[in-house]
């Protein structure tokens, strides 16, 4: 989403997107000429008149789960946003009995918050895994 | 689902924010609403104010509404503007 006509969105997408990515942009390139969604959502620049570069993740409850916002300039991480909706994919899929440590992708170990775990994380969580 | 339009001559705009324009009074609570909230902007773990946009989408242009999504994972991604370089 951004401040662009949908007219603008077709031409980015039919003659430089396109060349990116086979069959163009998969998804809607939603327009919001005026940043009326921009500004509810927090991350529209008034002064610049432009959004932010901003991400959220919202799960099947339409529960805002997580976001991520960047300045122009600096462009996102896909794979660290897809890292993030299966880790809350996850969690969800074992009714938050699972919890996520950091440094986490799919295939690894996750830790079940109880009782037991309180003080023990250092024996099943090395520091190491924070950087894996 | 989506609602394609035809575009006429006139730039088409945001649907805007679901709830809809209101009478003056109540817009301008809305708006102290929105101001409020920008202050506090603790989005997370909160319901994702709803809004409805026209779309480019596969060749078509469409009207569409976030809550039409519900009941799948969703990233809502915002972008400085086309033709941006990263």
């Amino acid at each position: 989403m951004s401040i662009d006509s949908v007219f603008v969105h077709k031409m980015w997408n039919d003659h430089e997107l396109s060349k990116m990515v086979r069959g163009g942009v998969p998804f809607p390139m939603l327009s919001d000429t005026g940043g009326k969604v921009g500004s509810i959502y927090g991350i529209y620049d008034e002064n610049a008149g432009v959004e932010t570069r901003g991400r959220f993740i919202i799960d099947p409850d339409g529960i805002i789960q997580g976001y991520e916002v960047l300045t122009p300039p600096v462009g996102r991480n896909v794979s660290e946003s897809l890292r993030q909706v299966q880790a809350f994919q996850l969690v969800r899929k074992s009714k938050g009995t699972e919890a996520i440590p950091s440094g986490w992708r799919p295939g690894k170990m996750t830790l079940k918050p109880g009782p037991e775990l309180v003080g023990n994380v250092w024996k099943v969580w090395k520091t190491k895994m924070a950087f894996d | 689902m989506p609602q394609e339009f035809k575009p006429g001559c006139a730039r088409p705009t945001t649907g805007g924010v679901v709830g809809g324009e209101k009478t003056q009074k109540e817009t301008l609570q809305t708006e102290q609403a929105i101001k409020k909230e920008e202050k506090t902007m603790l989005l997370i773990g909160r319901k994702a104010p709803d809004f409805t946009a026209p779309a480019y989408h596969k060749g078509k242009f469409v009207n569409l509404q976030l809550s039409e999504y519900f009941g799948k994972w969703i990233l809502l991604c915002f972008y400085p503007g086309d033709f941006t370089f990263v």
